[in-house]
């Protein structure tokens, strides 16, 4: 992986620095021995290691919006940092970097149950945000399956979304308001308890930015009243076509599944062989499809699925009766991850394709991986078209991470190739940022740099990521 | 009247948008002219007009996915989707009756309005529902951003910006748009003779149920007509049933409860989408984005300054307020409440001279303003894009 040269100024100014950060600081103190900053040096994309120059944990937005100040009068790159799980490098430092993590600010800041919104400090977890508001009856729909660590920082960077989009749309759909520090080290609020703003969306572009347009600390969150229930089917099928078709004609029928998870039969037998669900082997192609509501409300749904579904010929339908019979058929698909861990190492992709597309998509895939000479596994939200393909291989034969990088590009380009997209939810990163230009011609990334020149004229906002370096490069020397 | 552009696709579009460029030749966009009475007046050498870029280019309905010229009829739009059993999740107003005006609204002129309806509170607005735009910016380059798939993070999020910006950063040619399911059933519950506090009450109690409420407003009593406060679910077959009566049971603590369907129903939510309680009435009129509990507090002292008559809709979180048009129209007082309160105010419709001399949209403060100057000037440097719509 390429990353800029460092800047050598700011690394022999590192000890003028660190007394400023430390200032600002005061008792919470820098972190720059090479011991402690090792815990940053990367995110959950592991491949790709670099310690920061320091690392700073701010308890408030007016040390954030100070440190950054500071940092931007020494000219050092700023990576902010939330839990630490992105999968596309999206918080790997540099090392003329200083790493401002948000993980202290972790409070709820006010629960408005009248108006449907919660305001946090954005080092709090996405399922701290749901538990915060489920005694009064409420939920934070956006749920990435890194829920439980994921804090809402990034969330916003990487305009998170999880299994429930189809219904309940990613962050930027039920994000209503941030403060965040401006590149200049300013303090400002975008968007707030009211909906939609007052003058351009801001708050559209904020979101999914990448860290790149300033560091968001408080977010005000939609809620939404928690479903009396929800009920799982599981259906098996004799080929990816027929469960690719199902998906189409179910949303086609006019039910929309709050989740269609997808999973192929080498990620079934994976995880059987690993969470023991009960899962079918038989089968090509397993889906998942869940509706919500009242007992009446589900039945009303899962009748004309069951209908739909007949006409692709199901080799199994299993309809969960009780509790238990839910969490059985959940169970195998939430194990899916580590399960698949056991292959091997894997990267996990992340591209889009049109729904229609996905049977053939997936025939291409796996003729791919046969010219790789490797395994892939899929599980993913069929619903939406967001593909999640495992690539699995053993990091340490040499060689064989490259390979199965090459692989990953080659699937995500077939991905952008018949309209679709490189990412769904994890972010371009580092990783896709030399893939943009697939996706995006010169002009259309052209358009999107411009705004981070009016956000961030000197680039020290996460610099080096989303954009091919060689294109953002001219930008980033100035 | 300014002379018109009217190009034949995107292609010519972009080559009459750099051609102004270059001779600084201010542009007013226009699609079916519906909306042109939003924002400040513009002062524009020539017209450009997207009537010549129509069509629907892709609907694939078991993707839930629209891709259309800007140009094309909402209206032809609306009718596709609902030949299929779709629509817009948003349900977006017609300004026609509020602003008295004629001819065909536009995907454009809606997108670059961001316009929505009342059920924004539940599916989201205009703007997220958009997946991907294509615009030519302010030096005529076409650029594409988003595409036609619904989760999309790859790079930044321009479409969003595209919604609302009132041509000003740019002609859009091409939006696509995730769809919805058009639910089968639909039927309303109705509290007659609330105050505003106590429909404020209601509303946030319908809301904060898990019955999907799609729409929560509330008119209050004019002349010798009731309040009424008006909320609405739909679903399919059993659902709807269901829905209905635990609503009614919920908010039979505010009243009592009657419910509507059928013509009556659809009647009244179209008059509750176009704001046409106040299509015959004199006044200019304001539209006020605000947390609904703050709602009817900033009605009441609005009432008592101006004078004002106020229609709510969003659960109260957006207040419709018709006021006399004179001197600023209101403009310091209702700024006082948004200021004090959070949220914002938009002049929506008064004549090209009070939309002249007040500021139509909210003053941002220094920080965000400087960022919208910004962008204004990396997207049309040359400043021809629909010139002082947005002030500033």
């Amino acid at each position: 992986m390429e990353m800029p040269t460092p800047n050598r100024r700011v690394i022999e100014a590192r000890d003028e620095l660190f007394a400023r950060l430390a200032e600002v600081m005061g008792e919470a103190g820098v972190i720059s021995a090479p011991e402690e900053t090792l815990a940053y040096e990367c995110d959950a994309l592991t491949a790709y290691r670099c310690r920061p120059l320091a690392v700073i944990l701010p308890q408030t937005t007016e040390q954030v919006a100070a440190a950054v100040r500071v940092c931007a009068e020494f000219g050092a790159p700023i990576v902010p940092r939330g839990a630490g799980t992105s999968l596309a490098g999206g918080s790997l430092p540099t090392e003329d970097a200083v790493l401002i993590g948000v993980s202290r600010m972790n409070r709820v800041l006010e629960v408005d149950t009248a108006n449907r919104h919660v305001r946090v400090q954005t080092g709090i977890t996405n399922l701290a945000v749901t538990e915060a508001v489920a005694p009064e009856g409420f939920f934070y729909a956006p749920d990435p399956s890194s829920q439980l660590a994921c804090a809402i920082a990034g969330n916003i960077a990487m305009n998170s979304g999880g299994a429930h989009c189809l219904k309940y749309g990613v962050t930027t759909n039920n994000l209503m308001g941030v403060k965040m520090v401006t590149a200049d080290g300013e303090i400002v609020e975008v968007g707030g308890a009211h909906l939609d703003p007052a003058g351009y969306d801001l708050l559209g572009l904020i979101c999914g930015s990448e860290g790149q347009l300033g560091i968001v600390t408080e977010a005000t969150l939609r809620i939404l009243a928690t479903p009396e229930a929800a009920r799982p089917v599981l259906m098996g099928f004799a080929s990816n076509e027929a469960a690719g078709e199902c998906v189409f004609d179910i949303i086609k029928s006019g039910v929309i599944p709050v989740a269609i998870e997808f999973m192929d039969k080498a990620c079934i037998h994976a995880t059987e062989t690993h969470a023991r669900a009960g899962y079918p082997l038989d089968v090509e192609a397993l889906l998942i499809v869940e509706v919500e509501g009242s007992k009446d409300e589900i039945e009303e749904q899962l009748a004309r699925i069951r209908e739909v579904a007949e006409r692709h010929d199901p080799m199994v339908m299993r309809e969960a009766a009780t509790e238990a019979e839910a969490k059985a058929i959940w169970l195998g698909r939430k194990a899916a991850f580590g399960a698949m861990g056991q292959l091997g190492d894997y990267i996990c992709l992340d591209g889009c394709v049109p729904t229609s597309r996905l049977p053939e998509v997936l025939t291409r895939m796996g003729e791919l991986a046969d010219k790789y000479g490797l395994e892939v596994a899929n599980v993913f939200h069929a619903g939406d078209g967001n593909l999640h393909p495992l690539i699995i291989h053993d990091a340490n034969k040499p060689g064989e991470l490259e390979k199965a990088e090459a692989l990953g590009a080659d699937i995500l380009k077939l991905c952008v190739d018949v309209g679709g997209c490189l990412t769904g939810e994890h972010g371009v990163g580092v990783e896709k940022r030399e893939l943009m230009l697939h996706q995006y011609g010169p002009d259309d990334l052209e358009a999107q740099m411009r705004v981070k020149d009016v956000f961030d004229p000197a680039w020290l906002l996460n610099p080096a990521k989303v954009f091919p370096l060689s294109i953002s490069e001219p930008r980033r020397a100035a | 009247m300014a002379s018109e552009l009217r190009p034949a696709d995107e292609a010519e579009l972009a080559e009459a948008v750099a051609e102004a460029a270059a001779r600084r030749t201010p542009l007013e966009i226009r699609g079916g002219g519906t909306r042109a009475g939003l924002g400040r007046p513009v002062q524009a050498e020539r017209t450009l007009s997207t009537a010549g870029l129509i069509g629907i280019t892709l609907y694939e309905p078991g993707a839930l996915t629209l891709v259309v010229r800007a140009g094309t009829p909402l209206r032809e739009v609306e009718e596709t989707l609902a030949a299929e059993g779709q629509m817009l999740p948003f349900e977006p107003m017609d300004h026609r009756p509020l602003l008295r005006t004629e001819g065909e609204p536009t995907i454009g002129g809606m997108v670059a309005c961001g316009v929505s309806g009342p059920r924004r509170i539940q599916a989201g607005a205009c703007r997220d529902a958009m997946i991907g735009v294509r615009f030519v910016d302010g030096e005529g380059h076409v650029t594409a951003n988003g595409g036609r798939v619904m989760k999309n993070v790859t790079g930044y999020d321009l479409v969003k910006l595209m919604a609302g910006s009132y041509g000003t950063l740019g002609v859009v040619t091409e939006v696509a748009f995730k769809l919805l399911p058009r639910p089968p059933r639909v039927a309303s519950l109705v509290l007659q003779d609330l105050d505003d506090a106590a429909a404020a009450a209601a509303m946030a109690d319908a809301v904060a149920t898990p019955h999907d409420v799609t729409g929560a407003a509330h008119l209050p009593a004019t002349g010798d007509a009731p309040a009424r406060t008006v909320v609405r679910v739909q679903g399919m077959e059993r659902q709807i049933g269901y829905r209905a009566e635990r609503l009614a049971r919920r908010l039979s603590r505010h009243g009592e409860v009657r419910r509507v369907d059928g013509e009556e129903h659809d009647r009244l939510w179209a008059a509750i989408r176009d704001c046409t309680g106040f299509a015959d009435r004199p006044g200019a009129v304001w539209r006020l984005s605000m947390k609904p509990s703050d709602a009817a507090p900033a009605v009441e002292a609005l009432r008592a300054a101006l004078g004002a008559e106020a229609l709510y809709d969003w659960a109260g979180g957006l207040v419709w307020l018709e006021v006399p048009e004179e001197g600023d129209a209101g403009a310091a007082a209702i700024r006082r409440e948004t200021a004090a309160r959070g949220g914002h105010a938009t002049l929506v419709r008064a004549s090209a001279a009070t939309r002249a001399s007040v500021q139509v949209f909210e003053p941002e403060p220094a920080p965000l303003r400087r960022i919208a100057e910004g962008l204004r000037a990396r997207f049309d440097p040359a400043g021809i894009l629909n010139p002082q719509r947005m002030g500033g």
